[in-house]
């Protein structure tokens, strides 16, 4: 058997899971050391609920290994592993009062009355819930129904707690409170927290590291800081927290060009004249009245109040807009000078630079790719039948409202803003993506047409 | 018309019709039923049915031996229904809705006939009929009574509470003890209802399988109204009614959130 560093109490290797044909988690690879708090985040339907049932036990793995305390865990059985979940809806027995529903770990351990009696009691405590063992689960609020279910699963002294998003449920103010609770409890207990979660916020303010994950693929494992601070690709910067995504090219080490100017950044080793992608954080951009200081200027289009500061939309003459955040007021209308300081430049490798496609030459006029046959100008250089590959450039995607207008459809699955414009991710039927640039607006779930132009499919031979 | 229209408009008007059949086929009835059971054939007020009743040893007898055929059945109907239902709340749902079909086709069968046919069966198969052709009777007749409500009930079941049972440390027959058979007693409770009460009072199936040998007190009701004596009948058929009225209610719990939680079809 193998045995993994004894620090690490979970440890995920190459783990693959599917439903079907549906591939939901990818070779995922994750560590987690005893004693922390790691939250999975994602988006719904990103596979993080499956990836924490394949660590309770209630699905079986398709590829990969799980261990948990340096043991294989792939063929224990859920009953038999050190592990406890609190449940998104709970999950309380709706037949036991409060204490039996805490005691039923305990009396399956078949330990003495007493010991268990003592044991609820001080979880009960731990919960701030003492003086409810004798209510039934259903008069309590989901604040309390809550507290039951994380009392119900500590109360057992697993090594590793298991928290499926256990706060969706609760209103806002409710949530907030219960997050230091836990993050309270964390400390006390000295159990691993695998934390999951959708709630970007939630994960900042609750996690020793956070693992994102998209479409079934860990993008970013890090600290909360490290995140936010330097997230490695748009999706995570999108994801967690606001941010001003553009389109750049690293000029040379420590100089990167973004929005018709050139900054000083901190980043280096890319390729010279690079493209790549810029995050910067909105209350990183320095806003002051128009001065020599000024790296670039803009014009304000809006200015909304949101508590401690505001929040402004700044629009530069090269057309380019900016979330900007700060904690004073300058008027919708007034030009302003804008400065980014190089450590708040965070420079990302860019994912693709071009929609790239296996393909088949159909005939001198077709080529056959997404399932379907483009008429493609270039198609002719190449002999019929030979397999390719084409490139489609993101302007060169045309999007039509209607399906029937496009030569096949597909719906807008992600939209990341980029300063000028959109940057799409259309899914087809097929689940294939394509990516489009455009300065229309589009609505995540829209339905549209997609259209790709005969003059603008290049064929490169494989 | 406008009349009429104002009548219709208000929703309280629309219970006239419920009103009067309450009134008419279950009301007057009973107060029939308890203006018989204390009159003799004068008319006049007398205790004499009731007493009767009680002094008479043969109809308290028949009515014991109608409990514990009624017990019988409802045990076996629970024995077999359960896995039954058990067995179909795993399959898969459309499977499962095809077999609760098959399961529930033979009552669109005259209830009767099926008896009569379940004669001739014990018949070609030189079974000889009595006690235990009733008991099988019973239990054929009302099984599907036992299966529906604690299948509905299984198949309603939260997962997410068998999975926290075998997260806390429930092996599969822990699971199965400690969540899935108590949070399934309310479709047993309704299953016994829809069981126990029946039986006692069928008098067909009883006449039938023990051709005739075997009364249940179904068969002296029916007997006492077909003789005549209706202010007996109405006195029997009145403790009946008593003896039902106080097992649902002790039962009150547990009907309650059977109904609650949708039972029969």
């Amino acid at each position: 058997m193998d045995q993994k560093s004894i620090n690490d109490i979970i440890s995920v290797e190459h783990l693959s899971h599917a439903f079907g044909d549906k591939i939901v988690l990818k070779d995922i690879n994750l560590s987690v050391k005893k004693g922390e708090f790691v939250t999975i985040l994602g988006p719904s339907g990103c596979g993080k609920t499956t990836l924490m049932r394949l660590i309770a036990g209630f699905l079986k793995a398709s590829e990969g290994k799980i261990f948990i305390g340096g043991k294989e865990m792939n063929k224990i059985p859920p009953h038999l592993r050190p592990v406890n979940t609190v449940f998104q809806r709970y999950a309380l027995f709706p037949h036991l009062n409060v204490f039996n529903n805490i005691a039923f770990g305990l009396n399956l351990k078949k330990l003495p009355k007493e010991e268990i009696k003592k044991q609820v009691k001080q979880v009960l405590k731990i919960v701030i819930m003492s003086d409810y063992e004798e209510r039934d689960v259903d008069s309590l609020s989901g604040g309390q129904q809550q507290r039951v279910a994380i009392a119900r699963a500590i109360v057992n002294k697993p090594e590793v707690l298991l928290l499926d998003e256990p706060l969706a449920a609760l209103d806002h103010k409710m949530r907030k409170d219960m997050q230091m609770e836990i993050k309270a409890m964390h400390k006390k207990l000295n159990i691993t927290f695998v934390y999951i979660t959708h709630d970007q916020e939630e994960a900042l303010t609750l996690s020793d590291r956070i693992v994102v994950i998209r479409d079934g693929v860990i993008q970013q494992i890090g600290t909360p800081t490290e995140i936010y601070n330097e997230p490695v690709n748009s999706f995570v910067a999108d994801f967690i927290g606001e941010s001003n995504i553009l389109d750049g090219v690293m000029i040379e080490d420590e100089l990167v060009e973004f929005a018709g100017h050139h900054f000083e950044c901190v980043d280096k080793g890319f390729e010279p004249n690079e493209l790549v992608e810029v995050v910067i954080r909105p209350e990183d951009i320095y806003i002051f009245d128009i001065s020599e200081a000024a790296q670039f200027s803009g014009q304000v289009t809006s200015s909304i109040f949101k508590g401690v500061h505001y929040e402004m939309i700044v629009i530069t003459p090269e057309g380019y807009e900016f979330t900007i955040q700060d904690y004073h007021y300058f008027e919708p209308g007034k030009t302003v000078g804008l400065l980014v300081k190089p450590f708040d430049i965070q420079v990302m490798k860019k994912e693709r630079y071009w929609n790239t496609y296996e393909a088949t030459i159909v005939d001198k006029e077709f080529v056959r790719f997404l399932g379907i046959n483009f008429p493609c100008d270039s198609a002719g250089e190449f002999e019929p039948g030979s397999d390719v590959k084409v490139k489609v450039s993101f302007q060169n995607v045309v999007l039509h409202d209607n399906e029937e207008d496009g030569m096949l459809p597909g719906i807008v699955s992600f939209i990341l803003y980029k300063g000028n414009h959109y940057h799409l991710t259309i899914s087809t039927r097929d689940n294939e993506n394509i990516f489009v640039d455009t300065n229309d607006i589009w609505d995540d779930g829209d339905t549209v047409g997609i259209s790709i132009a005969p003059d603008s499919i290049q064929i490169e031979s494989t | 018309m406008s009349n009429l229209k104002s009548f219709m408009g208000r929703r309280r008007n629309w219970t006239i019709p419920y009103a009067l059949f309450l009134v008419l086929f279950v009301l007057l009835p009973l107060v029939i039923i308890v203006y018989y059971a204390f009159t003799n054939i004068d008319g006049k007020f007398t205790l004499d049915n009731i007493k009767k009743f009680w002094i008479h040893p043969e109809a308290m007898q028949v009515f014991l031996y109608s409990v514990v055929v009624a017990f019988i059945t409802t045990i076996l109907c629970i024995l077999i229904g359960y896995p039954a239902a058990y067995i179909l709340s795993k399959m898969e749902q459309q499977k499962a809705k095809l077999l609760i079909i098959l399961f529930v086709l033979p009552m669109w069968v005259n209830f009767l006939i099926r008896t009569l046919a379940t004669v001739a069966l014990f018949d070609f198969l030189k079974i000889p009929l009595g006690e235990g052709a009733l008991i099988f009777g019973m239990v054929y007749n009302f099984l599907p009574f036992m299966v529906y409500p604690i299948y509905n009930i299984l198949q309603k079941t939260d997962q997410s509470l068998i999975e926290a049972a075998q997260d806390l440390g429930a092996n599969p027959r822990q699971v199965f003890f400690k969540t899935v058979f108590p949070l399934s007693i309310p479709g047993i409770t309704s299953g016994i209802i829809m069981v126990f009460m029946p039986v006692i009072s069928t008098f067909a199936i009883a006449e039938l399988l023990t051709i005739n040998n075997i009364k249940l007190f179904g068969t002296t009701l029916q007997e006492n109204i077909y003789n005549g004596t209706w202010n007996y009948g109405a006195a029997l058929s009145l403790f009946m009614l008593v003896f039902i009225g106080a097992t649902i209610l002790l039962n009150r719990e547990g009907s309650s959130k059977a109904a609650e939680e949708g039972t029969l079809i």
